[in-house]
Formats: C-alpha cells, sequence, structure tokens
C-alpha cells in the first residue's frame, strides 16, 4: 500500500491542470468541474433558446404557417424542461462548485470524484431527452409539467425515455446538493462559522436541502407516470381509484421549492454583487439568511396554489393563498435590504451591477405578478394565460438568468485572470434588457386579455401583441451571442485581472490571485 | 473546527466517474426503449441488451471506484474530515430516499382519504359519483375500483407480520454486529452481521413468497386498482431497496473476513448499518400504513 500513498502524495502537489481531454472526462477539480457545468448550461441555454425562437417565429402571426401542432407542443415542453433542468440549474451548481470551496477557504469539494460523476451524467441525460425527439410519434409534447394525463393516457411512446431522463437529471441534481451541502457544513476554513458564510453560500445550502428534499419527489412522479403508462397502475385515473389531481399534487411538491431552487442561489449572487458595487457592507446580512430560510421553510407549503382551478375545496383555496402571499413578506425583506445597501452607497455601475439592478427591479415585477397570482378568485381569470407566462419569464430569464450573467461578469476575472470587455459587456446588457422587456411585458397583457398559453395559434386580436413579442424574442435571442462572445474573448486574453478586480468586493476568492490557481486553499486560511 | 488542520484527502483524477456516467446513460437509454418494446410487444430486444450492458458497465465502475477507495483508505490517507464528508454524505443521501418513499406514501394517503372518497361522493362531489360511477361506494381496501376490477385484499396477518418481526429483529442484530466491531470483538461482529444477512435473505424470500400469494390466491395484481398500486410499488420498492441492502451487507460480510475494519476506521460498515435501518424503519411504515389500517 506504501506505493499508492506515495502516489498520491505526488499527485497532492502538483499544481498545475493536467493536459489533454482525459483532464475534463477525469478530473475531480471543482475549477474544471465548475466550468463544465458552466459551459454545458449555456450550451443548454442556446438549445432551449433556439426551441423558444421555434415558438416565437410560430406565434409571430396568426394561423398555423412554420410547424404543426404536436412539433409546437414538444418545443413547449423540450424549452421548458431544458431551461430548468439543463441551463438554470447546471449553471448554480456550476457556480456553487467554482466558488463555495473558495468562499469557504476549502481545498475543494467533500466529494470530488462523486462530483465528477454528478456533472457527466447530464450530458447524457439531455442526450437521451433530445434524442426522443426524433422518435416515431415524436419526443414528451405534454408540457414541461406533464400534467396526467397528458403525460399517461395521451403521450407518444417515446414517454419512458423522457422518464429516465428526468431520473438521470435527479440524480445529478441530488448528488450535486448532497456534495454542496456537506461541503459547507464539514469544509469551513477556520473561524468561518456559518454567521459569517457569505449569502452565496448560505443561499445554496439551502437550496441544497430543497433539492434533496424535492428531486426525490420528482423521481416518484415520473416514475408512476412510467407505471401508468406502460404497467396499468392508475395513480391519475378515475376509473381504477386514482385521481389526475394527485399528479399535479405530487408534481407540485416537488415543483414549488424548484422554481426557489431556481431563485434562492441568485438571491446571494446579488447579495455579493450589490455591495460590491455600493462600496458598502450588505444590509441586514441576519435578516437575509432568515429570510431565505423563510421562504424556503414556506416553498413546502404553497404548491396547490398552481392548482387553484382544479376544484379544490374552499378552504385548501384558502390556505393556500394566504401560505402564498406570506412568501412576499421574507421576498419583501431581500428587496428592502437591497436598496438599503445601496442607499448613499458608492455606487459604479459595471456590467455585473447593471444586471444586478436590473435583477432586482424586473425580479420585483414578476413577484408582483405572482402574487396577484396567488389571489385565488382572480387566479381563475389569469390560470394558463401568458399572464402566467409572463410572470415566470421575468423571475426566470430576469431574474434567474440575468443574475447568472451578473455572476458570470463578477467573477470572470477570477476565472480566467483577465478582465472582460466591459464596452461589449454593455452591449450585452442593454440589448438583454430592452429585449426582454419587450419579449415579456406584453405578455401580461395578451394574458389579462383571455390569451391561452401553449397553444400554437391564436385569435387576431392579439396579433400585434405577438408581433412585438417575437420581435423582442428574437432580439433577446441574438443579444446572448453577444454574451458568448464576451466570454470567449475574455478566455483568450484582454487586460490583467488583479486578485481583487473589485475594489468594494469581500470575500475568500478575492486573497487568491486571478485566475484562481489550479489548487487553492490546500491548507485552510484563518478567517478572524 | 478544529479538525480542520489536517490535510483533506482530494484525489488527483478518477476514470470512474466517466465510466459510471456511461453506464447510467446506457440503463436509462436502454430501460426506456425496453418498456416501449414491451408496451408495443416487440421482440427484437436491443433495448434490453443495451439495459444489460449499462449494468454490466456499472458493475465494473462499483468495483473499480470502491477498490480505489478501500486501497486508500486501508492506506491511511483519510482523514476524520474526509470521514465526517463521509457520513454527512450518507444522511443525507438517506435523507433523500426518505422524500422518495414519501412521494409513495404521499399517493397513498391522497387516494385512500381524498380520492376514492371523493369519487364515492364525498365533500361536494356527489355529482361526480352519481353521473360518472353510479355503482361505485368508497372504501379500502379499494377492492373493487370505480371501473369495476375486483382484487382480493392484504391481511395484515401471517407472512406481513412475521416480515416485520424478522426485519426488526435483523435491525437488532445489525446493530450487535457494529457494537461487536467497535469494541473489536470480531468473533462478535462476523456472527451477527451473518444473522443479519440471513434474515434478510429469509425477508426478501417471504415477500416474493406473499406476492406469488397475492397474485394467484387472491388476485390482488400491480394493475387491480390504486390498493394495488400503491401495495405493490411501495413494497416493491422497499423490497429493492432490502436486497441492496442485504447485498451492501454481504460486501461488508466478505470485508470483515478479509479482515477490515477497525473499532475508528468502519465508515462504509457504518453506512451499510445506517441503510439497513432506514429499510427497517420504511417497513414498519409500509406495515402499519400499508398493511393494517
Amino acid at each position: 500500500m506504501s506505493t499508492v500513498a506515495g502516489e498520491m502524495d505526488h499527485n497532492d502537489h502538483h499544481h498545475h491542470a493536467p493536459s489533454g481531454f482525459t483532464r475534463w472526462l477525469f478530473t475531480t477539480n471543482h475549477k474544471d468541474i465548475g466550468s463544465m457545468y458552466l459551459w454545458f448550461s449555456f450550451i443548454m441555454f442556446l438549445v432551449g433558446g433556439s426551441m423558444a425562437m421555434v415558438i416565437r417565429a410560430e406565434l409571430f402571426q396568426p394561423g398555423l404557417q412554420l410547424v404543426d401542432p404536436h412539433f409546437f407542443n414538444q418545443m413547449t415542453t423540450v424549452h421548458g424542461l431544458i431551461m430548468v433542468f439543463g441551463a438554470v440549474m447546471p449553471a448554480f451548481t456550476g457556480l456553487a462548485n467554482w466558488m463555495v470551496p473558495l468562499m469557504i477557504g476549502a481545498p475543494d469539494m467533500a466529494l470530488p470524484r462523486m462530483n465528477n460523476w454528478s456533472f457527466w451524467i447530464l450530458p447524457f441525460a439531455f442526450a437521451i431527452l433530445l434524442a426522443s425527439l426524433f422518435m416515431e410519434g415524436g419526443g414528451p409534447a405534454f408540457g414541461w409539467t406533464f400534467y396526467a394525463p397528458l403525460s399517461t393516457t395521451y403521450s407518444s411512446d417515446s414517454t419512458a425515455l423522457f422518464v429516465f431522463s428526468v431520473h438521470i437529471m435527479g440524480i445529478s441534481s441530488i448528488m450535486g446538493a448532497i456534495n454542496v451541502i456537506v461541503t459547507i457544513m464539514n469544509m469551513r476554513a477556520p473561524g468561518m462559522t456559518y454567521m459569517k458564510m457569505p449569502l452565496f453560500v448560505w443561499t445554496w445550502f439551502i437550496t441544497a436541502f430543497l433539492l434533496i428534499a424535492v428531486m426525490p419527489v420528482l423521481a416518484g412522479a415520473v416514475t408512476m407516470v412510467l407505471t401508468d403508462k406502460y404497467f396499468g397502475t392508475s395513480f391519475f385515473d378515475a376509473a381504477g381509484g386514482g385521481d389526475p389531481v394527485l399528479f399535479q399534487h405530487i408534481f407540485w411538491f416537488f415543483g414549488h421549492p424548484e422554481v426557489y431552487i431556481m431563485i434562492l442561489p441568485s438571491f446571494g449572487i446579488i447579495s455579493a454583487i450589490i455591495p460590491a458595487f455600493s462600496r458598502k457592507r450588505l444590509f441586514g446580512y441576519s435578516s437575509m439568511v432568515y429570510a431565505t430560510a423563510a421562504i424556503a421553510g414556506l416553498s413546502f407549503i404553497v404548491w396547490a396554489h398552481h392548482m387553484f382551478t382544479t376544484g379544490m375545496p374552499v378552504a385548501a383555496e384558502i390556505f393556500f393563498m394566504y401560505a402564498t402571499m406570506l412568501i412576499s413578506v421574507p421576498t419583501g425583506v431581500k428587496v428592502f435590504n437591497w436598496v438599503a445597501t445601496m442607499w448613499r452607497g458608492s455606487i459604479t455601475f459595471e456590467t455585473p451591477m447593471l444586471f444586478a439592478l436590473a435583477f432586482v427591479i424586473l425580479f420585483t415585477i414578476g413577484g408582483f405578478s405572482g402574487l396577484m397570482l396567488a389571489i385565488t378568485p382572480v387566479d381563475f381569470q389569469y390560470h394558463d394565460t401568458y399572464f402566467v407566462v409572463a410572470h415566470f419569464h421575468y423571475v426566470l430569464v430576469s431574474g434567474a438568468i440575468f443574475s447568472i450573467m451578473a455572476a458570470a461578469y463578477y467573477w470572470l476575472p477570477k476565472w480566467t485572470g483577465h478582465m472582460y470587455d466591459e464596452t461589449l459587456a454593455k452591449w450585452h446588457f442593454w440589448c438583454s434588457l430592452i429585449s426582454v422587456n419587450l419579449l415579456f411585458f406584453p405578455m401580461h397583457f395578451a394574458g389579462l386579455a383571455g390569451m391561452p398559453r401553449r397553444i400554437p395559434d391564436y385569435s387576431l386580436q392579439f396579433a400585434d401583441i405577438n408581433q412585438i413579442v417575437s420581435i423582442g424574442g428574437f432580439a433577446f435571442g441574438l443579444s446572448q451571442l453577444i454574451f458568448l462572445w464576451v466570454v470567449i474573448k475574455c478566455a483568450r486574453g484582454g487586460e490583467k485581472a488583479p486578485a481583487k478586480p473589485w475594489e468594494g468586493a469581500e470575500g475568500l476568492e478575492w486573497t487568491v490571485p486571478s485566475p484562481a490557481p489550479y489548487h487553492t486553499f490546500e491548507t485552510p486560511p484563518e478567517v478572524k | 473546527m478544529a479538525q480542520q488542520h489536517e490535510k483533506y484527502y482530494v484525489p488527483a483524477s478518477s476514470p470512474w466517474p466517466i465510466v459510471g456516467a456511461i453506464g447510467l446513460g446506457l440503463i436509462a437509454f436502454g430501460a426506456g426503449h425496453t418498456v416501449i418494446d414491451m408496451k408495443n410487444e416487440a421482440t427484437d430486444g436491443w433495448g434490453t441488451n443495451v439495459l444489460l450492458g449499462g449494468v454490466a458497465v456499472m458493475i465494473v465502475m462499483l468495483f473499480g471506484w470502491f477498490r480505489d477507495q478501500i486501497n486508500e483508505s486501508m492506506s491511511g490517507l483519510y482523514s476524520n474530515q474526509l470521514g465526517h464528508s463521509y457520513r454527512q454524505g450518507m444522511s443525507w443521501f438517506i435523507f433523500s430516499e426518505i422524500m422518495f418513499f414519501a412521494a409513495f406514501f404521499g399517493a397513498l394517503f391522497y387516494a385512500r382519504v381524498i380520492a376514492v372518497e371523493w369519487l364515492g361522493g364525498a365533500g361536494n362531489n356527489a355529482m361526480t359519483n352519481e353521473v360518472l360511477w353510479p355503482a361505485f361506494e368508497a372504501h379500502w381496501p379499494l377492492t373493487e375500483t370505480p371501473g369495476g376490477t375486483k382484487s382480493g385484499e392484504m391481511g395484515w396477518f401471517g407472512l406481513p407480520l412475521y416480515n416485520t418481526i424478522i426485519l426488526i429483529v435483523s435491525s437488532f442484530t445489525c446493530h450487535f454486529a457494529h457494537v461487536g466491531l467497535e469494541k473489536n470483538n470480531r468473533k462478535q461482529l462476523t456472527l451477527w452481521l451473518g444473522i443479519t444477512i440471513v434474515l434478510g435473505c429469509i425477508f426478501l424470500y417471504l415477500q416474493g413468497a406473499e406476492y406469488v400469494h397475492a397474485y394467484q390466491d387472491l388476485g390482488l395484481t400491480l394493475d387491480s386498482g390504486v390498493y394495488g398500486n400503491t401495495f405493490y410499488m411501495l413494497t416493491g420498492f422497499h423490497g429493492l431497496h432490502v436486497t441492496l441492502g442485504t447485498l451492501m451487507l454481504i460486501i461488508m460480510f466478505l470485508r470483515v473476513i478479509k479482515g477490515h475494519f477497525t473499532p475508528d476506521n468502519h465508515f462504509a460498515f457504518q453506512a451499510t448499518s445506517w441503510y439497513w435501518h432506514f429499510v427497517d424503519v420504511v417497513w414498519v411504515c409500509l406495515f402499519i400504513f400499508v398493511y393494517i389500517l
């Protein structure tokens, strides 16, 4: 055994990244794995985005012109699945991989091999999902929420592939979350107490808990869909004593915490960026922590607000309405704290800050429309209309995605060792900001006027709004190519970045050189 | 966080995760096509071959991965802190398993308390019953579905009760083995661990016998309505977990015979024992909610 130990010792001391493609296949390095997650998520963002372009092209004018309705349904479904499980979640996991060990002074993630496994199963999951689109009868066409009986009685043959690919995505998320949570609990540098952790670490800590709690429930839901469709069970079939509404309960018990999984890490990112560019400490650190925990706790008791029109008993509708509204209290605490952090700060407007500011405003718009949707009686009008589409795209695109963009600009100098091109980045920001509003704001009106979602055709009176929306959509899609350009340019060269490129930034990640060496904090730093 | 000053072992690189990813990918792809072929009664069976290939790759991966880890552990590379990581990782994994079962228990409670009752006209659903399922009366176990499928009902006395006793006893024997390991009493360890494995196997055998009885004598099948669905899904997934747990125990047994594990360094044994207790607790919940109530 001594030879093994000797070998390992030797490997421990090399500080340079191994070369060749096996570096990426065999790596156990949190930075390599973080980079792979981020690139994978960006590729999926473009793939899912192209599907959105198909949707917007079809909806550019009323009538059916480009694609047939079944294909349109596959596009809305797979667009949603890819953006949720392939773009937003892996981006956050990538950021966690890169930044959590750097922020808490750990040498790597707690379980480095499992870390690599949880990344590499994702490309297989999405390959299977995308391949199912080319099967006879097409891929999943039942919406990303795969409500029964659309996903059971009325779905195409390929549904089993959808089920198993979701299983792999779930396994990946659970393993990733276990890794993050164990890293945070067990790998903090001496002196890094829980209440000294950066908020990005805190929000990911809570997100990881949510992931471990609800991804298995999603696995249960897809398993029941599988057996209902292929093995004759009737969980979601009244003839056998089941209930299609049961599907919605199980799905949204997963689904509602899931939407917070996609926003809590954003809160952490914004809570890092706003203080840095306001040159002030974050206002109300501990209230931010408690608010995050409160949001996560409440997320388990609000799921049925997605189901107000299913005919639940009135008592249940009222309970879920008030529980949902309660969430606006901790969320309001957060928005207040961000604004208070900026109050009398010495603010500069570099691109990360611009995205963070846009996040605060646009996410709040999405929050308000969410509050409107929470009100049971009016939800009967909004349900399944473009108002809902507008709402969740405000929180997911101008919320989650904008925060990921902000994070990318904020930490790119640390990752690449170069400053990104500020002029191009500002172009990316302003193009994105204008187009995202052009894209999603008019959807509110279409929805309030009664335009249903997930339908490839619409009444003539919605034509103008849909043209504006489609133009916004194409513009937003093209704007993201600027981002790709900025990132590639930054990775290949540019002005040398100092260890701490942002004057007001705080945290352990800025104490290591830029680019961060392959191994950092092998001896834990002392945190005072 | 005093233990932080020890060096944390980070393996340089490993081929096993990517092998495992390929294995899992093949399993998912193969399982998907197997299921689709079954439904379409297609017989070429290439999906099943892919599935089996994936399983083979996974087995290779598990052997390789665990061999590396056992070698590292035996050569003293692991610090206490790493041990904490493994223990916490295992605890969170078990928590995720609990949530997986929670989904099926949730389905059981919903079907029993809400769906079946409503189909029978409870609450404001009188017309649902009257118009859609006029002959249906709500009852549990649901031995006749609204659609008219009839099935028998599985009692709790007999096999299920024996199985409950066996599994609870096996949790104790597993604990005695663990105590033996901690006291460095290898004889006690080997004996009780062996008994635990035997009890696990008896449980699985009786569970199989119960399924045969249910299918052949009671007419209670996987597709006989939501009672059969929840019964087979819950006990079936539990049975899979017992199978996995028994396999883990057998591997622990082999390692014990080879002289692995010390009183302070036996994460794999501890994890297996935790897993076994978890499987036991799930069974107790099953016995109460699926069989007795």
